[in-house]
């Protein structure tokens, strides 16, 4: 207990549009220990950027709604705490790397300045020394510091996405909220910026949260897994079970739909049919339309979690029997 | 950058060259004649023929342009045909007067419709937001002569607070600004309100919150200026419309600026004083629409870099700026 970072319980989010509420993220329960890297997978749409924001408590306010829950960070529910105390863990203790790095960057700021007006807000320092540590950021980056005056135009799309994790990374978080840090960019210079990651998490132990579609660098870079699907978390455990042993038939189907070398399928098996509509979920559970194991039963309740082996769970029947 | 401004404003020699154009065509076609105007309808034709002559008002359009255009190059814009004084000195002093009371109402305008505009923006739909916006869209829609007439019958007549008409001293100004004002300020509250919210929904506003930064840093910060953008365009456009909105003023609040002077010179078909104001007032309009482009450029980065020669740019190391 003491050593787990954060701790979801029981959160619900709602988006209200004019004459619909979308529900995306249902009753989701997660922990991540220190220094833990946890793969957070699923369609899109299923919640994850939803789920991210929420530890932060940047929702949009107009339209989302956090119903309930709570989220322990080192401890302390940050759901109840004052925006002031917020505010000195957002960028400080939590960072987080936005999705789409043409659009996280201000275009009429410089990017050094944006980097340093993190340093400059979290560490009493003056503006000089604050800038410094933008540039020794940038340099760690790998973006050459004489672009510290230049302004995200001016920058590739990778060169961006690298600025947005100088800037998450420039305070030190103890939990880095990564949403998919390296679809934006090409096969080489994903592989840097993993490295790059992989190499900050020795060496300040910080722990990640890493939102991907990509298996491959869950498998990669995380020690463990969680898959949601239509705002749950369907399964949880340690990349190790996950991937050698699956138990949801949602992850199941995820890795059918997996290119595989060694595989002797002609052709991919995709996932059929579509994830439920999020402002009408299904009573019982979520995946019930697109399961090809489904009960009648499962059409009845939502099922409940089950520990399956130690650290393992899914949210399905199936699981009291001991796997599909 | 100066290059930038330098092409503008030769730019400004055709466009101003075109207006002179229009408005000497205009002229030649409206019905009326300006020489029996002068001299009254008891005058003889030959009486109206021989001024005709005298003013040069029987030589081809191409002549009378090239001839206006040399003396604009000269610095002479004619004399008045009602005053027979020259329109040059006429308007040298009537100047300070429009010059005051359009960039009173602007600057008016700006120091209270931005701020409401960001404070509508950051109470979207709460009463307090609509109660703005309302006033907003009423004040957009009811002309600033009634306006005017309104406040002279309120403030001049019934409390006999401020005078109604003439500036002889400061509180003269301030019936005539305010009613220029409204429909100004209005609009540009309603411009920053909308594109405040529509710069509140990027991302890179979730970015800036992200950090930690109280929400009053992201919105001035992050979010005014770059929702500045459209906001100093529009701020450009009221300018134009301030120019013609000045002439209604200074007639209503008898201000002896440029704008009354063109009223009576349309009003007596006095036509040198009719085409030297309408240049002077395009010359101020094009000036102002270059000065909103020169300050985009300085808000807007992309925008500057467009300009910018093609060598700059890089190479700038950290402590050269800001
Ligand atoms: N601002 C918003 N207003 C209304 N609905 C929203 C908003 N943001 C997200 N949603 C909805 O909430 C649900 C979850 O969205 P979310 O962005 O968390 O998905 P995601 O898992 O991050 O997807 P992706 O992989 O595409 O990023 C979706 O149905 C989405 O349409
Ligand atoms: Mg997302």
């Amino acid at each position: 207990m003491e050593d787990n970072l954060l701790e979801i319980r029981d959160l619900v989010v709602e988006y209200h549009t004019d004459d619909d509420v979308i529900y995306a993220v249902n009753n989701i329960n997660l922990t991540i220990k220190k220094g833990e890297t946890i793969g957070l997978v699923g369609e899109t749409g299923a919640g994850k950027t939803t789920i991210a924001k929420s530890i932060l408590r940047i929702l949009p306010q107009l339209q989302a709604d956090l119903k309930s829950g709570e989220i322990f960070f080192e401890g302390v529910d940050m759901l109840t705490l004052a925006e002031r105390d917020m505010r000195k863990i957002r960028g400080n203790k939590i960072s987080m790397i936005f999705q789409d790095p043409m659009t996280a960057l201000n275009p009429i700021e410089k990017v050094g300045f944006q980097i340093a007006e993190t340093i400059k807000l979290h560490n009493k320092i003056r503006r000089e020394e604050a800038e410094r540590r933008a540039c020794d950021m940038l340099e760690m980056v790998g973006i050459p510091m004489d672009r510290f005056s230049e302004y995200p135009h001016q920058f590739s799309g990778g060169m961006k996405q690298r600025v947005v994790i100088a800037m998450a990374l420039a305070c030190n978080p103890s939990l880095l909220l990564a949403d998919e840090p390296t679809t934006a960019l090409d096969v080489t210079i994903q592989a840097q910026v993993l490295d790059m990651m992989r190499s900050l998490k020795e060496k300040l132990g910080t722990s990640v949260i890493l939102i991907t579609h990509d298996l491959g660098v869950v498998s990669d870079f995380c020690d463990s897994v969680a898959v949601a699907y239509a705002g749950e978390i369907v399964e949880r455990g340690s990349v190790d079970r996950i991937f050698n042993n699956p138990h949801h038939p949602y992850t199941l189907g995820l890795f059918g739909s997996l290119p595989r070398l060694d595989s002797t399928e002609p052709r991919l098996k995709p996932i059929k049919g579509l994830m439920p509509d999020p402002t009408n979920l299904p009573s019982g559970c979520r995946f019930y339309e697109r399961c090809p194991d489904a009960a009648e039963a499962c059409a009845l309740s939502p099922p409940q979690d089950i520990e399956i082996e130690p650290g393992h769970t899914i949210k399905c029947i199936r699981g009291k029997e001991g796997g599909i | 950058m100066l290059r930038y401004i330098g092409n503008r404003l030769l730019l400004l020699i055709p466009v101003l060259l075109g207006i002179s154009l229009v408005v000497l065509v205009l002229i030649d076609i409206t019905p009326g004649d300006p020489a029996r105007m002068l001299l009254g309808a008891q005058a003889t034709q030959q009486q109206v023929d021989d001024l005709r002559e005298e003013l040069g008002l029987n030589d081809p359009l191409p002549v009378r342009y090239v001839r206006f255009i040399w003396n604009v190059l000269h610095g002479d814009l004619g004399t008045s045909l009602m005053t027979k004084r020259p329109i040059v000195d006429e308007m040298l002093q009537r100047f300070p007067y429009t010059l005051m009371l359009v960039s009173l109402s602007i600057v008016l305008s700006v120091l209270l419709g931005i701020p409401i505009g960001i404070y509508a923006s950051t109470h979207q739909n709460t009463w307090k937001d609509n109660t703005a916006m309302f006033l907003a869209l009423f004040c957009v829609s009811m002309p600033s002569f009634w306006f005017a007439l309104l406040m002279i019958r309120l403030f001049g007549v019934q409390l006999r607070w401020l005078p109604i008409s003439g500036v002889a001293t400061w509180k003269g100004w301030i019936l005539p600004c305010i009613a220029m004002a409204l429909g100004l300020t209005a609009l540009i509250a309603r411009q920053m309100r909308s594109d405040l919210l529509e710069v509140i929904r990027q991302d890179y506003i979730t970015t800036a919150r992200a950090k930690g930064l109280s929400e009053g840093k992201v919105i001035y910060r992050h979010g005014l200026k770059n929702a500045m953008i459209p906001v100093i365009m529009v701020i450009g456009g009221v300018f134009g419309s301030s120019l013609g909105g000045s002439l209604i003023a200074e007639v209503i609040y008898s201000i002896p600026g440029l704008g009354q002077y063109i009223m009576s010179g349309l009003n007596n078909r006095d036509y040198p004083v009719i085409q030297g104001g309408i240049l002077i007032l395009s010359t101020m309009f094009a000036i102002v629409i270059l000065l909103v482009d020169v300050l985009f450029a300085l808000v807007d980065p992309r925008i500057r870099s467009q300009y910018a020669r093609k060598s700059k740019g890089r190479g700038k190391r950290v402590g050269d700026e800001t």
